[in-house]
């Protein structure tokens, strides 16, 4: 349990979210242009991070399918910021691989030209260190 | 000097405005939120009817600190006399140095009648604040000392 | 030779239990000035306050502390306990030794101490009391209603309706606001106009009532029960006397692109207009922005056609000027602005549209004379989407929005998704929700109507996206409850648009010197049991200006504010306030400094004799106006020579205060 809260509280401290200012609308969710690739939606993100399920997320591939476009950031009537907390959780899988994770000089050869531009730089952010 | 440590009391003037924060500090007292008893609230109908020299008077007379409350800017209950206290109280701190007053030891404050809670922590603060400035070093009367 | 009465209020134990009030009670008996100090377990009560006359007639006191609650609270009650036993009022002073001391520590030796410094505070205060008398002012038996919407036009009515006279003014043209604008109103669906106009002819045809519409408050002075309001009325370019609304110069108008306000600029008026068929009063007027004659001073047809001679070019601004004994704020709403909400397209496609605007679309005197067709095609439209808390509900640190609730959103939306689908059961009906909040009577039978037997589809989630693809909105949104995302191609989009004050409305409060909440509406003097008055006497709240409310608590409010006033004028006179200002005008230099400082223009200068010690001539001194003087206090620390001061809060007096809690200590 104390796991948990570790967890949680890294997240939160990463991201800098408060997860109790979410009033449940869902707009992150109705926002996400990944949505379908998910298996955590926006909105469920900032459910589980509040309720300290932060390892399940960790397993999650739904981390790697967020954009990282910060429309629900841009959206959230709250000022939520769903997507930071998304970040947090990703860094955290990070920080805990140790540092054998892409580096951005292989970016370059995984290029799909059909990859919306936005998509790179969030790859940048999410893999360039 | 003396050589046992007597525990250091501070001693604060609040001045309250009659409309918001005298309400405000109503407020925490019913909410029963506490803060130091060092604080002792004078209540004047507006934060503009406190003159800069009841402050300093207070000084004069040993107070550690001073801390005056009014309405929030726009709220006040006479429209303009917070804007009023506030640029009184702008001069009084350019002063205060000349004076030999550490002006961490006057402090201005805008508090609703609707937050007691920020009464409490207001009051809270600045007490913590005036108890590590420590004893205020009583401000002397030049006409006595001819 | 002064004596003081000092009186220990235990309230029960709120104090006695963290304050030893019989220690407070001893202590203050060998403070100098104090000849009697006791304690009783309720002051306030019957028994309490005989206790206090009968000490003031046997020890002949000059003035009394009493140590209890707040002075908010009992001041008032011990003042008159006073003025019974023959003791001026203003010699009674209390020390708040319950919401400032017990209530707030623990350590009933620190309680005690703080009661017993707090006590001296007030001795020493009361010690150069003076005795003071209240005066009176007398209360001018008419009021004002400030906006002539349901919320004005009900406060005028019931005012007129107790035999006093009333003015509405109204900003715009006519009056009936927002809800001349309704279509139906929930929970019962009976026509909003139905209901209004009625009111509207009443007002009119009242003998009590005057309404001044297309004017504006431009300036307000005075105070409770004698306030100078000046009034500007807007050049109409149209004399209302003659004027008999007869719509000929509508129909010859060559300038017909206006924005029709009235259908919230779905469709388009002439320059000269009658804002709708049900106006009141029912005249035409102007607008000079978009008259030709005005303008270039070339056409002149209204003028040709008014067969009663009703038009006039030359007409000016009028600048009235009326006095009131009591003012009302009814100044009412407008939904916000929809800028910085891109995502739902509002500003890109036109059939985005907000409530508002299919309030209109649906009203049989509206723009498509109540046909539910798309404003960008005219065509009917199959599937809707309804979009609840747009704007509202934002987190207070957004940049965006609003942090409230605007209340009648949800029971609209209801109303709408339920008479779409009564009148055109081929229109799918969605509607996008966070919450659906129906506290009301017969409301949330209402909304499950809607949903049971309308077959109305309710969503629970947000709408992220809308845009335009092949002739249809987009909608992207979520559903939690299904967890998933929708994309719904829709023909036509409502939205849920959150309300606001009026713009003019924190003019106005700074006009009344009402105070107002960060969202600019007005703020009541008790948000419990003083919810139709401002803070400042006199002035008093109605309608949506105070926070959003539908039209049944609108009404409820207009009532209550109505009485207040009723209240208020069958007084002939009012008890004023003697802490005021008063200038020693031995010390009084006529600086003018006090004048410039005073918020209520109370100070004036005279030429006078002054006699003084060896002082014997004429001198301009600062002469202040005690019914107009709100005590303040502004001027005596202005004072540079130290003439001004305040009576109840004098230098002494606070100087006194703070050297007892010094030495106290």
């Amino acid at each position: 349990m104390s796991g948990h809260t570790n967890l949680k509280e890294t997240v939160l401290e990463i991201s800098g979210v408060n997860p109790r200012k979410c009033m449940k609308c869902g707009k992150c969710s109705g926002t996400c242009p990944a949505y379908g690739e998910m298996e955590y939606h926006p909105h469920q993100f900032v459910a589980m991070v509040d309720k300290g399920e932060i390892e399940k997320l960790m397993a999650s591939p739904s981390l790697y399918r967020c954009l990282a476009c910060m429309a629900c950031v841009e959206r959230c009537p709250r000022n939520v910021e769903p997507a930071k907390l998304v970040e947090a959780v990703r860094l955290l899988v990070i920080r805990q691989q140790g540092l054998n994770h892409m580096t951005s000089d292989e970016i370059p050869a995984k290029l799909d030209p059909e990859l919306p531009q936005q998509a790179i730089v969030a790859a940048m952010r999410k893999y360039g260190k | 000097m003396q050589s046992t440590v007597k525990e250091f009391k501070p001693l604060i003037v609040a001045f309250c405005c009659n409309w918001c924060s005298y309400a405000g500090a109503d407020l925490a007292g019913s909410s029963r939120l506490s803060y130091p008893a060092d604080v002792k609230i004078i209540r004047v109908p507006c934060s503009c009817r406190v003159n800069p020299l009841f402050i300093l008077r207070a000084f004069q007379r040993g107070a550690d600190g001073v801390i005056l409350c009014g309405c929030h800017p726009g709220d006040c209950h006479y429209t303009t006399g917070n804007y009023y206290a506030r640029r009184r109280m702008t001069l009084l701190f350019s002063m205060l140095d000349y004076l030999g007053v550490d002006r961490r030891r006057v402090r201005v404050e805008w508090v609703s009648a609707a937050e007691g809670a920020r009464f409490a922590n207001v009051m809270n603060d600045f007490a913590a604040t005036i108890h590590e400035l420590g004893e205020n070093v009583k401000l002397e009367d030049l006409r006595c000392k001819q | 030779m002064q004596k003081i009465g000092v009186f220990v209020c235990w309230c029960g134990s709120n104090i006695a239990g963290t304050v030893d009030v019989h220690a407070v009670a001893e202590a203050m008996k060998n403070v100098p000035g104090v000849v009697y100090a006791t304690d009783y377990q309720y002051m306030c009560s019957e028994v309490g306050q005989q206790k206090i006359r009968d000490a003031i007639a046997e020890y002949g006191l000059t003035g009394v502390v009493v140590c209890s609650c707040s002075p908010r609270m009992h001041e008032a009650t011990f003042r008159k306990t006073a003025e019974k036993a023959g003791l001026n009022p203003y010699m009674v002073e209390i020390a708040n030794i319950r919401e400032q001391c017990s209530w707030i520590h623990k350590d009933k030796e620190v309680g005690t101490e703080k009661a017993i410094t707090l006590a001296k505070a007030a001795v020493a205060k009361v010690l150069k009391n003076a005795p003071l008398t209240a005066g009176t002012s007398p209360v001018i038996k008419r009021a004002l209603v400030i906006g002539g919407g349901i919320a004005g036009i009900q406060t005028a009515l019931d005012i007129a309706d107790a035999g006093y006279e009333v003015d509405i003014v109204e900003k715009s043209p006519t009056i009936g606001g927002r809800m001349a604008q309704l279509d139906k109103t929930f929970p019962t669906l009976d026509c909003a106009a139905c209901i209004l106009t009625p009111k509207m002819v009443d007002a009119s045809q009242s003998e009590k009532i005057d309404i001044i519409s297309y004017a504006e408050v431009e300036k307000v002075s005075g105070f409770v029960g004698n306030f100078t309001v000046t009034i500007r009325k807007k050049a109409r370019y149209v004399d209302i006397t003659k004027c008999t609304g007869c719509g000929a110069c509508m129909e010859k108008c060559p300038s017909r692109k206006g924005k029709n306000e009235f259908n919230m600029g779905l469709n388009t008026r002439t320059a000269i207009y009658i804002p709708f068929a049900q106006a009141i009063p029912n005249v035409a007027c102007i607008d000079p922005e978009q008259c030709i004659k005005l303008k270039t001073g070339k056409c002149g047809l209204c003028e040709k056609v008014c067969s009663a001679g009703a038009i006039n070019y030359q007409q000016e601004d009028e600048i009235i000027e009326r006095q009131y004994g009591a003012i009302v704020a009814a100044t009412g709403f407008k939904p916000i602005d929809l800028n910085g909400f891109d995502e739902y397209g509002y500003n890109t496609c036109k059939d985005v549209v907000t409530s508002l605007e299919f309030e209109r679309i649906m009203n049989a005197a509206g723009p498509t004379k109540g046909q539910l067709v798309r404003p960008s095609d005219g065509k009917h439209p199959h599937e809707i989407v309804f979009i609840q808390c747009v704007g509202s509900r934002c987190s207070e640190d957004a940049d965006k929005g609003k942090p409230y609730c605007s209340k009648i959103c949800c029971m609209y939306t209801a109303k709408h998704a339920m008479l779409v689908r009564d009148k055109y059961p081929d229109v799918n009906v969605h509607v996008f929700y966070i919450d659906v909040r129906t506290p009301g009577k017969n409301f949330d039978e209402f909304y499950r109507r809607a949903v049971e037997q309308y077959g109305v589809d309710y969503i629970k989630g947000m709408v992220g996206k809308v845009w335009e693809q092949d002739g249809k909105l987009m909608v992207q949104g979520s559903d939690l409850l299904n967890n998933e995302q929708l994309t719904i191609p829709a023909d036509m989009v409502v939205l849920a648009t959150a309300i606001e004050p009026n713009p003019g409305a924190r003019d106005l409060a700074t006009m009344l010197t009402a105070s107002m909440d960060t969202n600019d509406f007005f703020t009541e003097a008790h948000p419990k049991l003083r919810p139709v008055e401002s803070p400042t006497a006199g002035v008093f709240l109605s309608g949506v200006c105070q926070g959003p409310k539908d039209i049944p608590e609108t009404v409820a409010q207009a009532g209550a504010a109505a009485s207040k006033v009723i209240g208020l004028l069958a007084k002939d006179h009012l008890v004023t306030n003697p802490c005021v200002a008063h200038s020693n005008e031995l010390l009084c230099n006529g600086c003018s400094q006090c004048e410039k400082v005073c918020p209520y223009g109370a100070i004036s200068y005279i030429e006078k004799e002054v006699r003084g010690p060896g002082v014997r001539e004429v001198r301009r001194i600062a002469q202040v106006n005690e019914a107009v003087c709100q005590g303040c206090g502004a001027c005596t620390v202005t004072c540079p020579s130290g003439a001004m001061d305040l009576k109840g809060f004098a230098n002494r007096q606070i100087m006194a205060e703070v050297d007892a809690i010094c030495k106290a200590q």
